[in-house]
């Protein structure tokens, strides 16, 4: 047994209004640079939809991931080594700019500027990658709550999957959101598609990162990602992806999409794993059984015999502990709601979703039947195949019976809770019905509704020894601005990088989390004005007053 | 004047390129890349690429052939003079007009597609004048030189060869390459130019052919503190030293 530890997250799609907060923030935070602007670390797509890039789902066409050969083991789907190298100079697999949207902007000085006039002047669209004029065919959320779908929607890889059984009829219609960040696999085919070894997987925490000063812009990865999310920064000439937002993460905070979620529906935890199981795991001959075989690589981080191989493999023990209090490891393991995104691309994802019994509720509610009466939705879920199918072709390959058991405990839990919440005896049967005791039943509806904070953000920090050798050292994140060098010379992006500190985040890590508006009490005097909100006075920020001098010699 | 244009010049140039290629690994390995522009455009990338690089590893490889074995080599061999003169000519060819045409295909490209055109830097432009200029001189000493026989007939395997050895040793014989025909000098002297500006360039990405790949593992681990934080390398004066 070789463990280790994964940071890993769940999401909640009953939870998501689709008001791309996350895609917003997480922007704002690390691509909002020139060679980034068509980037999205995290996007939020309708579904159904074709998503971003377009159809990316679709690895007949895009090769992404990793399949079977006829031996029955692992190859990359794109083609080995040779095929790589042998194909190193034009990627055959490359989505093109196209495939994503051509970024733009707004002539915004024309509408100051512009003489005076009979009509109104306007702001064009200019394109950011040639400063023309352009038309705006496309963007990365274009077909957003459905819009246009009735154009789009045909090219839905996932709808196409079970076309011969659904004629798309908007009065039938069903959506929800997806939101996606990069899956941080166990098995990522990123990793295995990098000719340069640039792409890597931290031992610590399973992150997936990409060297910026070892990667040399030969594209594979972006095709061998199955999920396309690894983006080519067209400026600097390397790849870029999703860090989990290390920085934060190091010290204990969530990632900025979580943390900025307005429907709270992300949860961020560890999971113990297996790592010599993985590959058997992702070789499983059945697409159907890849969901359980994934499952079986999870460890239990109760059981005395994992603690202590945890022990030997170096794993700390405040490690172990925020793994047993993982809301990710309850929601994939103990309550079995939380199911991978497409598990049939054998890459082992770590981003989990719960699927959305919304939909359901909603046809339910619209014939005038009671939405929250068990038998109801049991009925519902039986009979509303479109949706659920489609479901399955995200979460488990095509396998309805892993989402049809999902949505009939969260059907199950909104009827149990109703019963308690209007005074009304609790009726055991209604988790018996789906295989949960009662007690089980309420800890799901607790961590699903109303978990706090520090219940659906468990991390722990990295050490405390490390983080103190981190600080002023400064961590240095792979999309952190660059500045000076020789731009005009050599490209954009040469240059030494700028550093960011992780005392930053140390500082905001304990503004949020403090309960005063104090400064923090054991850092030495010196202030960080940027980070200073207003509130209080920071230690170092004004001379002492003579009396404090007294009181501490 | 041969002392300085066989000598010292491409003397200047080699250590300019073995001096300028540590300098920018030490200090700028982020801006070590191809800096691909196929996210751009890649119907013309697609065919003019792969026919340039390959094409360009024919010729590299001619000339490794040509320049580094002596004649004496491949006469032990029992490899006659006119049955290496046909393979290096018809090689030549073959990998000299892939390069050439290929090359046309990107420069075209390069100029007419907007976005690749904006990208492309002032050091971008003059590498292509000496890049293009090398391959065309290249052309014009096979074709002119071996089979036109343009001014007489002209053995490089006995001229051009042997002072690049002789130089390689660092004991160069610069009259041998004062004999030799103007093409051949030209090519010489551009190809020693785009040495010395190799490292300045995005040339430097040939450094980086990952055959590594064919060997490594397929999944790449790394401690988070294994050589360093984050994922660049500290800058200098910054490592850690507690490791």
């Amino acid at each position: 047994m070789k463990i280790m530890a994964q940071m890993a997250m769940v999401m909640n799609l009953d939870k998501c209004i689709g008001c791309h907060t996350c895609s917003v923030t997480c922007k704002q935070a690390w691509t909002n640079r020139t060679g980034t602007e068509y980037v999205w670390f995290n996007n939020v797509e309708t579904r159904p939809g074709q998503g971003y890039p377009r159809t990316y789902e679709d690895q007949e066409k895009w090769k992404g991931g990793w399949e079977l050969n006829k031996r029955g083991r692992l190859k990359l789907k794109a083609g080995g080594r040779f095929k790589k190298l042998a194909t190193i100079f034009s990627n055959p697999k490359m989505p093109s700019i196209q495939d994503y949207y051509e970024p733009w902007t707004y002539d915004y000085s024309t509408l100051t500027d512009a003489p005076a006039q009979e009509h109104t002047p306007v702001a064009r669209p200019k394109s950011l990658l040639t400063g023309k004029d352009m038309k705006i065919t496309w963007s990365s959320n274009w077909d957003d709550n459905l819009g246009g779908s009735a154009a789009t929607l045909e090219h839905d890889p996932m709808l196409k999957k079970i076309a011969d059984k659904v004629k798309f009829e908007f009065e039938q219609t069903f959506m929800f959101y997806l939101p996606r960040i990069c899956e941080h696999c166990l098995n990522p085919s990123c990793a295995a598609s990098c000719p340069s070894g640039a792409i890597y997987k931290r031992e610590e925490d399973g992150i997936v990162l990409v060297d910026q000063d070892k990667c040399r812009g030969w594209r594979m990865c972006i095709s061998g990602c199955p999920y396309k999310k690894i983006y080519f920064n067209h400026k600097t000439g390397k790849a870029e992806k999703c860090t989990f937002c290390f920085p934060r993460i190091e010290v204990g905070l969530p990632t900025v999409c979580a943390e900025t979620c307005v429907g709270r529906l992300r949860y961020i935890g560890l999971m113990l794993y297996d790592a010599d199981k993985v590959l058997e795991a992702a070789t499983t001959t059945d697409e159907h059984g890849l969901y359980e075989a994934q499952r079986e690589v999870f460890l239990d981080p109760n059981d005395p015999e994992v603690q202590r191989e945890a022990e030997k493999a170096g794993i700390p023990r405040d490690w172990v502990q925020a793994a047993q209090r993982s809301p990710i490891y309850a929601l994939i393991n103990r309550f079995k709601v939380a199911l991978p995104l497409h598990p049939e691309y054998r890459t082992m994802p770590m981003v989990w979703y719960i699927p959305p019994l919304s939909p359901v509720v909603d046809v339910v509610k619209d014939t005038g039947f009671d939405a929250e009466d068990k038998g109801n939705l049991f009925a519902a879920i039986d009979a509303l195949r479109i949706p659920i199918e489609y479901l399955a072709e995200l979460f488990t390959a095509g396998d309805v019976a892993p989402v049809d058991g999902v949505l009939k405990k969260l059907a199950a839990m909104r009827s149990y809770m109703r019963d308690i919440n209007m005074g009304r005896e609790a009726d055991a049967s209604i988790p018996e019905a789906v295989g949960m005791t009662e007690e089980e039943m309420y800890d799901m509806y607790r961590l699903l509704a109303i978990a706090k904070y520090d219940e659906r953000y468990v991390i722990p920090a990295a050490h405390a020894e490390q983080a103190h050798s981190l600080e002023e050292l400064g961590t240095e994140c792979s999309v952190s601005e660059y500045g000076g060098g020789q731009q005009d010379l050599f490209g954009e992006g040469s240059g030494s990088p700028v550093p960011i500190a992780v005392e930053n985040f140390q500082m905001l890590q304990e503004r949020q989390t403090a309960d005063s508006l104090a400064s923090p009490a054991d850092k030495s005097s010196r202030v960080n004005l940027l980070n200073w909100d207003g509130k209080g006075t920071p230690e170092g920020l004004f001379p002492r007053r003579s009396d404090d001098e007294e009181a501490t010699p | 004047m041969d002392v300085f244009l066989w000598v010292i010049v491409p003397y200047l140039c080699l250590t300019t390129f073995v001096v300028g290629h540590f300098w920018r690994y030490r200090y700028d390995k982020f801006g070590w890349t191809t800096r691909s522009s196929q996210l751009y455009e890649d119907r013309l990338l697609r065919i003019g690429s792969p026919l340039f690089h390959f094409g360009m590893l024919g010729v590299v490889g001619g000339h490794v052939i040509g320049l580094l074995i002596p004649e004496s080599w491949t006469d032990a061999v029992g490899i006659s003079t006119e049955m290496y003169h046909v393979a290096a000519v018809g090689g030549g060819l073959v990998a000299g007009v892939m390069a050439l045409v290929g090359m046309v295909i990107l420069i075209y490209r390069r100029r007419t597609v907007g976005p690749v055109f904006s990208a492309t830097t002032n050091m971008d432009k003059v590498m292509y004048a000496f890049l293009g200029a090398a391959i065309a001189l290249g052309m014009w000493n096979t074709i002119a030189g071996s089979i036109l026989s343009v001014g007489g007939h002209y053995d490089y395997r006995e001229g051009v060869s042997v002072w690049y050895r002789s130089f390689l040793a660092f004991q160069p014989q610069p009259e041998l390459m004062g004999e030799a025909p103007i093409g051949f000098q030209l090519h010489a002297l551009v190809a020693f130019a785009l040495f010395a500006l190799w490292p300045f360039t995005r040339l430097v990405h040939v450094f980086s052919a990952p055959v590594g790949y064919l060997t490594r593992p397929y999944i790449v681990y790394r401690s988070r503190d294994d050589v360093q934080l984050g994922s660049h390398s500290s800058r200098r004066g910054w490592e850690r030293i507690d490791k």
